[in-house]
């Protein structure tokens, strides 16, 4: 019996998990066409060898050749790369200090939390961040607080630029960042950082030589999950940032339902997927050596 | 030391929490204009009621979700089972990686392929290619949160069942199911958010006649700010938040988180 | 290495040439054990040392690599657990945290009608003294309640061999000793075969009929407790079963009149048993008398205390000898116990020795 456990679920998986990617890959190769399917070429399965090679013919990589001579393609994926890059320095930096007080606090009130951590990714990703137009538009309530406390005259342009996209960035991947910090943080023996202590260590060098270092998997997981997706965001660059914020996402999305230009939009799936395959193999290694010294 | 914890959970949850308290509160504006306060009233949750286009998005999502979530939560299980109990096979490593890919990949990679897929099989867009999409989205994370909880279970729990002289069928059915029980619902409640959440795969694979909830918010939202859309969050914040808690209160209560 | 491949009798649970192997690592090796009916037998020794693997081998989580298991006359080595007519109960106990104490009793007792499970449930629960337990939880009970309850539960199919993984192992020392003689009463009473696995030689003397020390996944001896403690097949277990001075030596000829002569560093010392060219005379601390002067026959052997432990009931002695070995010495407190520093007089029973081969 349990030799039959993966066949249901290996069927599903291989159906719309593997065969859709290969075909991505293949349509990257393809070229455009005013046709339904808009693209070619069509492999004839009538045709038998033949018709496998004059498919194969067709295929050709100018697709890929097109995204690395344009420089709107390149410009997208170099800012896809530092916008995720920047805005996980960020989460790093301000979700540790959040994730340490959450281990920190009294037992009892971690659950709690923890709870309120995951209440705001149960409610609608795309809603919290239409939240933050009416926060950072021109008249919007930052710009009006602001102005209010005096500190600046005129109205700040946030909406509509990088600036904005960090910041959408960092709110909807917080609690990715924090909860596996804090997963790693609870765990560990409080009588360490007290060990250090007691040995001399300040607050200060406590944190810096004991409490950082054990917290790594949990930073390097926190990493992986927000660098990741954000590479291929859609809705935060779309809703806050401006037409000059290109990312691979975004590009994706306007070369398929705006240009209708399928192969192209697949040979930006393809960058994407690169671009994220990597780090990720990249990570898990450095995951798994960091599991295995700490044995 | 603990003044520098307390600044940092103020500010993280405060970050968190401002934007959608924000909303709230302008969804009882009386003013069209999102950032002038015109006094209270309850004028947009009566405009929405009559958004009969929202409902039906709402009622598509909602369907879609249920389907979609059992299928992610049976075949999620099966996936967990077989790689916890599976012992060896033949490919267990793309088997694995097919799991976790749909969790890692750009939600724009997963719509594009399937939509490829889709319009390669022939197949309508619409409800089933939307169900098929987010099941697969949910089966990953099920898989996950099943497979968490299988390795936590104590080996010899299902052992002394089958030395009670229970067959491979009754210590499933009356030991493991009933421990893994937990995290299914946990699974297919995450199955069911994600379906509930996604736009950007549904924009892909769903064809007219089958605008969801966020595909909906999202073609009025490209227009601007919209009371409106705040009394739509409002009653969906409301809802969710009143789910969690009440969920994490009963495994609580139970002692079975 | 004491062979116990001899015929003998059939018994209930026969293991014949078992051997389990996990990649390069043979847990249980070439291992023959017959377990008669109505018998108490612990198998002994320390962790890694094969006697979980072979509990699981019987019970048939794991299947032998090489060898049979019988049961009377039927062969079970290929039966799945669930058809085999034994039951086990497991170390962390296992009990089933969804379902109540009655629940879990029951769960063995299938093909039985409603009112003849619920008296059989009763019934268990009188014996291991529960009564009134049955609709609570597993996880309301206490560490000693939880320990009857699954003793109850893997009784209740009333198997012909119970298998018992570190029954005790889980409670603390006071309720340890006060359950070791329940178990024992309670296996004389029902007359069900038990196999117990332990690391706490204590406790295998104290329950079993027989003790099988177990080392590398081979049977090293089986035998009673005072066999095993007086008659030691070899260092081992010697060593594992207390304190004990090893006095190597070779054996320049047998005596046939039962007592053997070794020569060792301290000249010739006499033992029962027997060996072939190198010998170890095993000596218990207890069997040494201690003396200020030498005594008659000029047999005791001088040495200096180099250390003393009061311990109570009796002083621990640490004596070194005319060649430099150290010897443990077990004297009784008095007042006229010997100081660090002072000579004493070591003299034993030669008929309290134990000689045994020095290889094995």
């Amino acid at each position: 019996m349990k030799r039959w456990l993966p066949v249901l679920p290996a069927l599903w998986l291989a159906a719309f998990v593997l065969l859709p990617v290969i075909l991505t890959l293949k349509i990257s190769l393809s070229t455009p066409a005013t046709a339904q399917p808009p693209y070619l070429p069509v492999l004839d399965w009538s045709a038998g060898f033949e018709g496998w090679g004059s498919f194969l013919e067709a295929l050709d990589f100018a697709n890929f050749e097109t995204l690395a001579g344009d420089a709107l393609y390149r410009d997208a994926a170099l800012s896809s790369v530092t916008l995720a890059a920047v805005a996980t320095a960020i989460l790093a930096l301000i979700g540790t200090p959040i994730a340490h007080a959450m281990a920190r606090a009294p037992e009892r009130r971690q659950p709690l939390l923890v709870a309120l951590l995951i209440v705001p990714f149960w409610t609608s990703f795309l809603i919290r961040i239409y939240a933050w137009i009416a926060i950072l538009k021109p008249e919007g309530l930052l710009n009006a607080g602001l102005m209010r406390l005096g500190l600046i005259a005129q109205p700040l342009e946030i909406l509509n630029t990088q600036g904005a996209v960090l910041i959408g960035l960092t709110y909807a991947y917080l609690p990715f960042m924090v909860l596996p910090l804090y997963a790693v943080l609870a765990k560990r023996d409080p009588r360490l950082a007290e060990a250090a202590a007691d040995l001399g260590a300040g607050p200060a060098r406590v944190f810096w030589t004991v409490t950082l270092p054990l917290a790594r998997p949990g930073l390097v997981a926190g990493a992986l999950l927000c660098f990741v997706p954000m590479v291929g965001e859609f809705i935060i660059p779309d809703l806050l940032g401006g037409s000059d914020t290109l990312m691979l996402g975004r590009v994706l999305w306007s070369e398929f339902f705006s240009n209708r230009d399928w192969p192209l939009a697949s040979a930006v799936a393809i960058l994407v997927l690169v671009l994220v395959v990597g780090p990720l193999i990249l990570f898990r290694e450095d995951g798994a050596t960091a599991r295995e010294a700490g044995r | 030391m603990r003044a520098l914890d307390r600044i940092a959970l103020t500010f993280g949850l405060g970050f968190l929490y401002a934007p959608i308290l924000i909303l709230v509160v302008y969804s009882f504006n009386a003013s069209a204009l999102v950032t002038v306060w015109g006094g209270f009233s309850t004028r947009w949750y009566g405009v929405l009621a009559a958004d009969a286009p929202l409902r039906a998005a709402a009622g598509v999502s909602l369907a879609v979700a249920l389907a979609s979530a059992a299928l992610a939560t049976v075949f999620g299980t099966l996936a967990a089972l077989a790689l916890d109990r599976g012992g060896r096979f033949a490919g267990r490593r793309v088997f694995t990686g097919l799991i976790y890919a749909p969790l890692v990949m750009p939600e724009v990679i997963t719509g594009l392929s399937l939509l490829l897929l889709f319009v390669g099989l022939g197949l309508d867009r619409g409800l089933l290619t939307l169900v098929v999409a987010h099941a697969t989205l949910g089966l990953g994370f099920v898989a996950v949160i099943v497979g968490a909880r299988l390795r936590g279970l104590d080996g010899a729990l299902e052992e002394a069942a089958a030395d009670l002289g229970a067959a491979p069928g009754r210590v499933f059915a009356t030991v493991t199911l009933p421990l893994i029980a937990p995290s299914l619902a946990a699974g297919f409640l995450l199955a069911f958010t994600l379906s509930l959440d996604d736009l950007v795969i549904a924009s892909f694979v769903s064809g007219p006649g089958a605008t969801t909830l966020p595909m909906r918010l999202y073609s009025q939202v490209r227009l601007g700010v919209n009371p409106e859309i705040n009394a739509a969050s409002t009653l969906l914040v409301g809802t969710v938040t009143a789910l969690v808690l009440t969920a994490s209160w009963l495994t609580g209560r139970k002692g079975v988180a | 290495m004491a062979s116990t491949r001899a015929p003998g009798p059939a018994g209930l649970l026969t293991c014949a040439g078992l051997g389990k192997r996990f990649g390069a690592h043979a847990a249980v090796a070439d291992l023959d054990l017959t377990l008669q009916p109505g018998e108490f037998v612990c198998l002994l020794g320390p962790s890694g040392c094969g006697k979980s693997t072979l509990l699981r081998l019987i019970a048939g989580f794991e299947t032998p690599t090489s060898g049979t298991i019988r049961l009377g006359d039927t062969d079970i080595t290929a039966d799945p657990p669930h058809r085999r007519p034994v039951n086990m109960m497991f170390q962390s106990y296992a009990l089933f945290p969804h379902m109540s104490v009655a629940a879990n009793i029951a769960y063995g007792l299938t093909g039985l009608a409603r009112a003849a499970r619920q008296a059989r449930v009763d019934e268990l629960l009188r014996l291991v003294r529960l009564d009134g337990f049955g609709p609570r939880r597993p996880d309301t009970l206490s560490g000693g309640q939880r320990q009857r309850v699954a003793l109850a539960r893997a009784l209740a199919r009333a198997p012909k061999v119970l298998l018992l993984d570190e029954p005790l192992g889980a409670l603390d020392r006071a309720l340890r000793e006060e359950t070791q003689g329940e178990l024992r009463a309670l296996q004389r009473r029902l007359g069900t075969s038990f196999l117990v696995v332990t690391h706490d030689p204590g406790e295998a003397l104290a329950l079993a009929d027989r003790i099988g020390v177990m080392e590398g996944g081979r049977l090293a001896q089986i035998g009673d407790g005072a066999s095993l403690y007086e008659r030691p097949a070899n260092r081992f277990v010697a060593g594992l079963l207390g304190d004990v001075n090893l006095i190597p030596g070779r054996v320049p000829d047998r005596d046939p009149g039962g007592l053997s002569t070794l020569d060792t560093a301290l000249g010739p010392m006499r033992a029962r048993g027997a060996a072939d060219g190198e010998g170890v005379i095993a000596l218990r601390p207890e069997r040494i008398a201690l003396a200020r002067t030498p005594s008659g026959d000029g047999r005791a052997l001088p040495g200096q205390v180099v250390e003393t432990t009061y311990l109570g009931d009796r002083i621990r002695l640490r004596v070194r000898m005319a060649d430099g070995s150290l010897w443990r010495v077990s004297a009784p407190t008095g007042a006229d116990a010997p100081g660090v520093g002072e000579t004493v007089h070591l003299s034993y029973p030669p008929e309290r020795a134990w000689l045994m081969p020095a290889a094995g």
